[in-house]
């Protein structure tokens, strides 16, 4: 009950609710994007933001850059695989 | 994002392991004993688990299961009152799937079901509040549990519920919160514990402030993990370097999801809808003091236990079953009484045994492995 689940946010459905559609892993769910909403972030800069989806309410965005970073520090721990690396890049391009 | 990947790699698992080798061999107490590492998420638990971190790590750290499963922690008089609610004419009870099969002093609130109650498994609690607005002739009553994680769901339900002015739907309030659980842990004096892996979902709510007492007051290092296999590979390297150096602080490794302030918008509804209980009574622990909230007078319309009746009962455990124990850390899941005998997930005799978070059903599920090194140590 406390995992939640990564997912995209592809839709805003009802702006004065906060409502949106979220895609997670192909199945696509109304949510409730209040607790990502802000000033600084309001509800139409919200689609394609990844969020952490927990009980039908988007509850954090996820960031990218700090995902990036902690992946760096496991890398740096360790023999890098190489070809991994090459596939995440193409991933990413 | 091909994040979940990422944070399963094995190759990079075996290169955190040999780090984590490394640091070990620098921790002094090591020589003499194990370190204990609390993860007090029942998410963590379960990756624990699933995924056989406990049997890669290596046998100077002693991963401990914390009571942060939240339908695992409730005692079993609060499951007799789910169940009485569910038989109230004209009530259809709402609940998470985890909490269908955990057994109350007569029946769960499957076997309820089976017997005619109207009980109905939902993912969120804004699906309940949909089947309010279908069955105005109905009482719709959510069962609201979990830490600070699922707080916030609950609350802007509650609000949403008064802004369209509906008044058929209830929660059955059974929130509690993260801070006085760790308190009391800490203040637990058969619980000897290095360090905690902290709760990933609970952080991205509250933050990582209110940890600090803990580093500051305990002298413990806590570190915000993450719920894949690498994530708590990760962070118990970053607890071992802190204990290697002589740290004590709050660390965070699970910084793409949980910024260091608390989420504004969660915590407003949060406080607006509930205040804390003066205490809460838990299974195992006891009753800890402020552990708990409910509903302020504000929404009391809202609040199942002033709508209904609830016989509120002290139910206690049965006698053979050590979910208390279990539940503190004291003991491993396997080592209780009726593990896998009595109490099977076929057959739960506590809830720790029914719900994916549970330590005992994740034993039970992933387990064999080390209870087959634990014998082989034995021998
Ligand atoms: S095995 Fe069953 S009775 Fe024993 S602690 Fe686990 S859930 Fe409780």
């Amino acid at each position: 009950m406390c995992l939640g689940i990564p997912g995209q946010i592809v839709a805003i459905s009802d702006p004065d609710s906060a409502l949106g559609i979220v895609d997670v892993s192909d199945v696509r769910r109304e949510i409730n994007l209040v607790c990502v909403v802000s000033d600084d972030h309001p509800i139409e800069a919200c689609v394609g933001d990844w969020v952490l989806v927990h009980v039908g309410f988007a509850m954090s965005r996820i960031d990218e850059r700090e995902a990036a970073a902690t992946l760096k520090i496991l890398e740096e721990l360790g023999e890098v695989d190489p070809e991994l690396d090459a596939m995440r890049m193409a991933d990413h391009a | 994002m091909k994040y979940v990947d990422e944070f399963r790699n094995p190759n990079k698992a075996k290169a955190l392991l040999r780090e984590i080798e490394k640091l070990i061999a620098r921790i002094e107490i090591c020589r003499h004993r194990s370190l204990s590492l609390m993860e007090v998420c029942g998410g963590h638990t379960h990756t624990i688990f699933k995924f056989g971190v406990e049997t890669m790590l290596p046998d100077a750290v002693e991963l401990v299961h914390g009571p942060g499963c939240p339908v695992c922690v409730l005692p079993m008089g609060r499951v007799d009152d789910c169940v009485a609610l569910a038989e109230t004419p004209g009530v259809i009870f709402t609940t998470f799937g985890d909490a269908m099969r955990v057994p109350g002093s007569k029946k769960s609130l499957l076997q309820a079901k089976a017997g005619g109650a109207d009980v109905r498994m939902v993912y969120s609690p804004l699906d309940a509040l949909k089947l309010a607005r279908l069955h105005p002739e109905k009482e719709i009553v959510f069962f609201g549990l979990g830490f600070e994680t699922t707080m916030p769901s609950t609350a802007l339900t509650i609000l949403q519920a008064e802004r369209e002015g509906i008044r058929n739907f209830s929660l059955f309030c059974n929130h509690i919160t993260i801070i006085p659980t760790i308190k009391a842990i800490l203040d637990s004096p058969d619980l000897q514990i290095d360090g905690f892996l902290g709760p990933g979902h609970v952080s991205m709510v509250i933050g990582t402030r209110p940890y600090r007492f803990i580093a500051e007051h305990y002298r413990r290092p806590l570190v915000i993990a993450g719920f894949e296999p690498l994530d708590v590979l990760q962070s118990v390297w970053m607890l071992l370097k802190q204990i290697a150096e002589g740290r004590c602080e709050i660390e965070n490794q699970y910084n793409r999801v949980v910024p260091e302030d608390a989420n504004r918008e969660a915590l407003a509804a949060v406080n607006l809808v509930y205040e804390l209980r003066e205490f809460f009574e838990w299974r195992g622990l006891g009753s800890i003091d402020h552990s708990g909230v409910r509903l302020r007078a504000a929404y009391a319309r809202y609040d199942a236990e002033r709508k209904f009746s609830v016989p509120a009962l002290r139910i206690a455990d049965p006698k053979s079953c050590q979910c208390g124990e279990v539940l503190k850390g004291v003991i491993k899941p396997w080592e209780c009484k009726v593990f896998g005998s009595a109490c099977t997930p076929e057959t739960p005799l506590g809830a720790l045994m029914v719900s994916s978070e549970g330590a005992c059903a994740a034993y039970y599920q992933f387990g064999a492995i080390r209870r087959q090194k634990q014998g082989t140590n034995a021998a």
